[in-house]
């Protein structure tokens, strides 16, 4: 494992090591009282993963509440991206990709070769660090969803692209030109773009991949209000690297350290009296 | 350390220096350090002779391809312009009358006897002239050699005659009369003038009587031949001796005596046009004096090249470009035009785009989004890059093995069993050497689509899985337009390399000439089992296969000018195609 404690920060000098190697965190996650009391839509079961040889999740178990906003945070390199494309499944596109443990979409199990894979990303808006309109319209780029069901009714069509766009904080700023190459938008609407088309299917869960971190102060700012408003209609959950980001926008807070989680709950709760020591090194900026 | 660093130029500087004025750093301006100064980066760490390198093989490259592409023009340009007629006087010997020639001076040139004289001087170098002298018919040759030392006197009359003529080459001359009829209405300079304002009209009527030859009569052969395969089929159906046949040959014999009539009616027809247009004749002599009648329908174009000012002479220029883009060869294809090969060579290479692109699309597709990527699809890969390899004549008999004597004479079989044993499809035709160049070029798409394909941002596949979209209509939908450009890359590179083969061609369905069109009026107007005509093969021919290899020579030029323009003016088109489709895709992309 001489990679991984590559990665360990050196330990402050006169003081205990305030981060411990990914074995030695042995502790079980420390989950508060708060998020048990809420109905679950997904729950994470004992996940753990496996990119060939090296395994990237541990033991993971968490629950997300309905119509709030989770973020999963920790230092880079420390499985929140593997852990939110194992919700929708997206990691299949990875070869050699094993796992053990379950994940539950209200009630049903997702992981397992006879899920209908197509059926439940449809149920899960995805957005990605890096925006990626496809090549054609605005228009087509928020029906897509809605094109593959085999939709064409113009009417449904025309309607979802309004509610959508509107939804994303995007309307006004393209209603005149639909018609024109959604790659002709800049970095901070194609990124919004990409939410109108997450959200246009009217999906169950959000997924939300570090969606800020290609995009400037005000952009961001954009992005974090619109997840505040999708938070009336959708469970969302967010990845991020950022802590002042995860402070604004959500509701719960899960920590993951070295592909283990370790601390889930309130957002002010973790970031104002962690239970975990890892908590507190990480949100004091001791850590990562 | 700072020791080590000083060139031995400047340590000698230094010690100079310090033995002047112990106290200074250096000689020069002194505020930087004494080893920044002065200090070169050597050569090779810069790498300049390298770029010198690379720069003289990049214009090494340009100026060959900019030589062959300005020879090309060079010689392709002027073909067709008018060139004056010389009258030369030779004496061959001292006391022997001067002979005379008339003719387009084409080069000259210096040459050497070999041996050597009696008295065993070596003979000096001379220089003798290609005089092009025409009326094959007088003289047997078209060309002459005028050694320049024989020459006693040069004109250019200013009432000599260029002909161009529908058989025996150029004739070149003077006007002596004008006929109708056999009788003659001018003579001279007013003969010449009669005949250039009469000429057109006789044209005309030559041209439609042809015209009603070929197309009329061609229709009702059309429709004769077409009864005889009605009554085959009914013959292979039902037998000789069933009802059927008996009733079919009645109404065939019925159908044919009114075809026949209507054939007979259009001849006679055809024919007074004919005697019409043949009425008028131009007599004229060769500069020897030995005279010949020229019928006026048959005369092409006729001017007095050594009276004509530029703009007369540019007249003659296009007419000729127009007749050479518009017309069908004449003479062995070294007159006329090319028109049937512009078309056969653009419709080979558009058949050909269309074939191999959908197949080498979708071998691509497996390859690279479908098949497990593991030593198999190397392999196969390796094997498709190789293909590329393959001498194109061996496509050639592979595709006139296959497609032609397998496949087209199975389809014959199956639906042209009538007209057996002459075969429809099976033997060379369009729709074989089509496919014989689909053949050849199928390794440059699929290479051309799997780097397109490969170029795709991962960021976009996964958006439209994470959409919930299988993996056909992410590929359908994001994947193939995202690389769409890529492809037609591919596919303009593809038809830049079919469109310039002959090899394979020669075997699967180009023909020397073909004047009849693989596309017209009638049913299903695009006829793929027919032979055609194709500009590179026209090229060989004219140049390596014809009489009179001197008189081609400028039309391989001419014939090759075409050929790069038409392959320029596809590749145009598609990648105008594909500028389209990026400026749509890509816009304002960051």
């Amino acid at each position: 494992m001489a990679t991984r404690t590559r990665l360990l920060p050196p330990a402050p000098r006169g003081g205990p090591p305030s981060a411990q190697a990914p074995d030695e965190i042995t502790a079980p996650a420390t989950i508060h009282d708060e998020i048990l009391r809420e109905p679950a839509v997904l729950e994470v079961d004992r996940f753990s993963l496996w990119y060939g040889p090296r395994q990237a999740l541990f033991d993971v178990g968490m629950s997300v509440p309905e119509k709030r906003v989770i973020a999963l945070l920790g230092p880079s390199g420390c499985g929140k991206s593997t852990l939110i494309r194992s919700l929708n499944r997206l990691n299949d596109l990875i070869p050699n990709l094993r796992t053990s443990g379950d994940i539950r979409l209200r009630g049903e199990s997702v992981i397992g070769p006879d899920v209908d894979v197509i059926n439940l990303r449809k149920r899960m808006g995805m957005v990605f660090q890096k925006s990626n309109p496809f090549p054609m319209s605005i228009y087509e780029n928020v029906v897509f969803p809605l094109r593959i069901d085999g939709i064409g009714d113009k009417v449904v069509l025309d309607e979802t692209v309004e509610r959508a766009l509107r939804s994303a904080a995007l309307w006004e700023e393209v209603k005149d030109r639909l018609q024109q190459s959604a790659l002709a938008l800049s970095g901070g609407q194609q990124q919004r773009l990409c939410i109108a088309r997450a959200i246009a299917a009217n999906p169950e869960v959000v997924l939300m991949d570090e969606p800020c971190s290609a995009l400037d102060p005000i952009a961001t700012a954009k992005i974090e209000d619109l997840i505040l408003e999708l938070q009336q209609e959708y469970t969302v959950v967010i990845v991020t690297h950022n802590m002042q980001q995860a402070s604004r926008v959500s509701d719960y807070t899960a920590l993951l350290i070295f592909g283990r989680l370790i601390e889930y709950g309130p957002t002010a709760d973790i970031f104002q009296k962690p239970r975990r020591q890892e908590t507190a090194d990480y949100v004091q900026g001791r850590f990562g | 350390m700072e020791a080590a660093r000083v060139t031995p130029v400047e340590a000698a500087q230094r010690a100079v220096a310090s033995a002047v004025a112990p106290a200074a750093p250096a000689s020069g301006a002194g505020a930087q350090p004494p080893h920044r100064r002065g200090r070169r980066t050597a050569l090779a760490a810069a790498g300049e002779p390298l770029v010198w390198l690379l720069g003289a093989g990049q214009v090494l490259a340009v100026l060959m391809i900019a030589g062959l592409l300005g020879l090309i023009f060079y010689q392709g340009f002027r073909t067709f312009w008018p060139r004056p007629l010389v009258q030369m006087q030779v004496r061959t010997a001292p006391d022997a009358p001067p002979q005379r020639y008339l003719g387009e001076v084409v080069r000259h040139e210096s040459y050497r006897l070999t041996g050597t004289a009696p008295d065993g001087a070596v003979p000096a170098a001379e220089r003798r002239s290609l005089l092009r002298v025409g009326n094959y018919d007088f003289y047997g040759d078209d060309f002459r050699w005028i050694p320049e030392l024989g020459v006693v006197a040069e004109l250019r009359p200013a009432d000599a005659v260029t002909i161009e003529r529908l058989e025996w080459g150029p004739f070149f001359g003077f006007v002596r009369e004008y006929r109708v009829d056999g009788r003659t209405v001018a003579t001279g300079e007013a003969a010449w003038r009669r005949f250039q304002a009469e000429h057109g009209g006789a044209r005309g009527q030559w041209a439609r009587a042809r015209r009603m030859l070929k197309h009329d009569l061609g229709r009702v052969n059309r429709k004769l031949e077409e009864d005889r395969l009605a009554l085959r089929r009914v013959e292979l159906a039902h037998g000789r001796d069933s009802a059927e046949y008996a009733d079919a040959v009645r109404e065939s014999a019925a159908g044919s005596a009114r075809l026949q009539e209507e054939y007979r009616r259009i001849q006679s027809q055809a024919e007074a046009l004919r005697q019409e247009a043949e009425r008028t004749s131009l007599v004229v002599a060769e500069v020897g004096g030995r005279e010949k009648e020229l019928k006026s329908a048959e005369i092409v174009r006729a001017f007095q090249p050594n009276a004509l000012g530029f703009t007369g002479k540019l007249g003659v220029y296009f007419s000729r470009w127009w007749e050479f883009l518009s017309a069908e060869p004449r003479e062995a294809n070294t007159e006329g035009g090319v028109l049937p090969a512009i078309f056969g060579t653009v419709a080979m290479t558009l058949i050909m785009a269309l074939l191999v692109t959908p197949f080498g699309v979708i071998a691509a597709l497996y390859l690279r989004e479908y098949a497990r990527q593991g030593w198999l699809v190397s392999v196969v890969r390796i094997a498709v890059n190789n293909l590329a390899g393959v001498p194109s004549i061996v496509f050639g008999v592979f595709g006139l093995g296959f497609f032609c004597y397998v496949i087209g004479a199975s389809m014959d079989q199956l639906f042209f069993a009538e007209k057996l044993p002459n075969p429809t499809f099976g033997t060379g035709g369009l729709m074989w050497a089509s496919l014989t160049l689909a053949l050849l070029t199928v390794p440059v798409v699929i290479v051309a689509t799997e780097e397109a394909l490969a170029a795709v941002p991962r960021s976009l596949r996964e958006g439209a899985f994470a959409c919930g979209a299988s993996k056909w209509q992410v590929i359908r939908r994001v994947v193939l337009p995202k690389a769409l450009p890529g492809i037609m890359t591919g596919v303009v590179l593809a038809m830049a390399r079919g469109a310039g083969e002959v090899a394979p061609l020669m075997i699967t369905g180009v023909v020397k000439l073909a004047p009849e069109l693989p596309l017209d009026g009638e049913f299903p107007f695009l006829h793929l089992n027919r032979s055609f005509m194709h500009l590179g093969f026209h090229i060989y021919d004219v140049g390596f296969q014809s009489r009179n290899a001197e008189a081609g020579k400028p039309m391989v030029f001419t014939t090759t000018l075409l050929l790069i323009c038409v392959v320029l003016l596809l590749n145009i088109s598609v990648i105008a195609v594909r500028t389209r489709l990026k400026r749509k895709y890509e816009s304002g992309y960051f």
